[in-house]
C-alpha cells in the first residue's frame, strides 16, 4: 500500500466535500465508498450564524483524515497564509497546495507552487502539491521537500478524464517510488480506472461524485473502479499490439477446406 | 475604531484581536485569523494591538475539493 506521509489508507479514493445536495448525502457517500481521506477548505466566517462550525462537526463525526486545500489562491503569500490558517483550524500538517495561475483552466502556477511548497515544507507542513504532469516541475517539487505529487487529469471540474495519458505514463515511469495521485478532471469511473491501470497510487475527485444524479452510488462505483484498476496494474497487463494474435491455438485445427 | 472584518467595515471598542473576536461574536468558535494579510495564531491574538482600518480575516472550515 502506498504511504502518504506515513499514512497508508486502505482506500485509494480521496474525496472532496463540496457541492453535494446535502450534508447527509456527503456523509453517506463517504461511508458507502470506504473513503478515508477527504479534502476540506476555509472560507470567511460570520460572527453570528456562520456555517463553518456545523460543517466541521460533521467532518469530525466521519472519523476520516482531512486534507485541507488552498483552493482559489493565486499567489504564494496567499497560499502560504491560507495553509497556516488551515493547520491551526484542522489540526493537521497536511496541505493540498493549490496556487492557481490561470482562471480559464485553473491550471497551477507551477513556479509559485514550487516556491510555496518550499516555504511550507520548511515550516513543517506535509505538502500534497496540485501540479501538472511536467517532469521537471515534479522534480523541483520533490527537491522542495514534497513526498507526494498530484498531477491533474484535466482542468478542475471539467470531467474530461485523462487529457495527457502519455504525460501521466511518463510521470509514473520517471518517479517510480513516489506516491502519485491524479487530482482533478475525472468524470467517470473508467477515467479513474485508467489512471490506476497506469500505476497511479490514488485518485482525488469531487465534482464527478457530488454532482452525479446519485452521489452515493457514484462514490461506490468510483471505489470499485479504482480497486479494479489497481488490481489490473498489479496483475501486469499485456502490451497492446497493432496486429491480431490468435488466442485459440492453431496447432491441431482440423483441415476442412 | 473601524475595522474591516472580512471586507466589511465594523465598529469595535476592542483594542486587541482577541477582544475584537469576542466582541464580534466569535467566542468559542473554531476559526483562524489574519491581520493585514498575515496569519495570527490563536495563542498570539491577545498580543496583537489593532489600529484604525486594520483588515481582519476570520475563516472557518468549509466544504472543499
Amino acid at each position: 500500500m502506498a504511504s502518504f506521509y506515513g499514512f497508508e489508507p486502505k482506500s485509494r479514493l480521496f474525496l472532496g466535500t463540496a457541492q453535494y445536495p446535502s450534508p447527509a448525502i456527503l456523509t453517506e457517500a463517504v461511508k458507502a465508498s470506504g473513503v478515508e481521506i477527504v479534502t476540506v477548505s476555509l472560507r470567511r466566517e460570520a460572527g453570528e450564524g456562520g456555517a463553518g462550525q456545523a460543517f466541521w462537526s460533521l467532518i469530525r463525526d466521519l472519523g476520516v483524515r482531512v486534507l485541507p486545500n488552498t483552493a482559489g489562491c493565486h499567489g504564494v503569500k496567499e497560499a502560504v497564509t491560507t495553509a497556516q490558517m488551515a493547520r491551526e483550524v484542522f489540526g493537521t500538517n497536511w496541505i493540498k497546495l493549490e496556487v492557481i495561475g490561470e482562471d480559464d483552466t485553473l491550471q497551477p502556477d507551477v513556479v509559485g507552487l514550487i516556491e510555496a511548497a518550499r516555504i511550507l515544507t520548511n515550516d513543517g507542513f506535509e505538502v500534497f502539491p496540485y501540479t501538472t504532469e511536467d517532469l521537471v516541475v515534479g522534480g523541483r517539487l520533490l527537491d522542495a521537500g514534497c513526498e507526494v505529487l498530484m498531477p491533474w487529469g484535466a482542468p478542475i471540474g471539467s470531467g474530461r478524464g485523462l487529457n495527457n495519458v502519455y504525460g501521466l505514463r511518463s510521470m509514473r515511469a520517471h518517479f517510480p517510488g513516489i506516491p502519485l495521485v491524479v487530482d482533478a478532471g475525472i468524470g467517470l469511473p473508467s477515467h479513474a480506472a485508467q489512471a490506476m491501470e497506469l500505476g497511479y497510487d490514488a485518485i482525488l475527485l469531487n465534482t464527478a461524485v457530488a454532482k452525479a444524479g446519485d452521489p452515493v452510488r457514484m462514490a461506490q462505483a468510483f471505489a470499485r473502479a479504482i480497486e479494479a484498476g489497481r488490481g489490473a496494474f498489479e496483475a501486469q497487463p499485456i502490451e497492446a499490439r497493432d496486429m491480431a494474435a490468435p488466442s485459440t491455438p492453431v496447432m491441431g485445427k482440423a483441415f476442412l477446406s | 475604531m473601524t475595522l474591516l472584518l472580512n471586507g466589511e467595515p465594523r465598529e469595535v471598542a476592542a483594542t486587541t484581536l482577541d477582544q475584537a473576536l469576542a466582541e464580534l461574536g466569535y467566542a468559542g468558535k473554531v476559526v483562524a485569523t489574519a491581520v493585514n494579510g498575515d496569519f495570527v495564531p490563536a495563542r498570539k491574538r491577545e498580543t496583537v494591538t489593532l489600529a484604525e482600518g486594520d483588515r481582519i480575516e476570520v475563516v472557518a472550515p468549509m466544504q472543499g475539493g
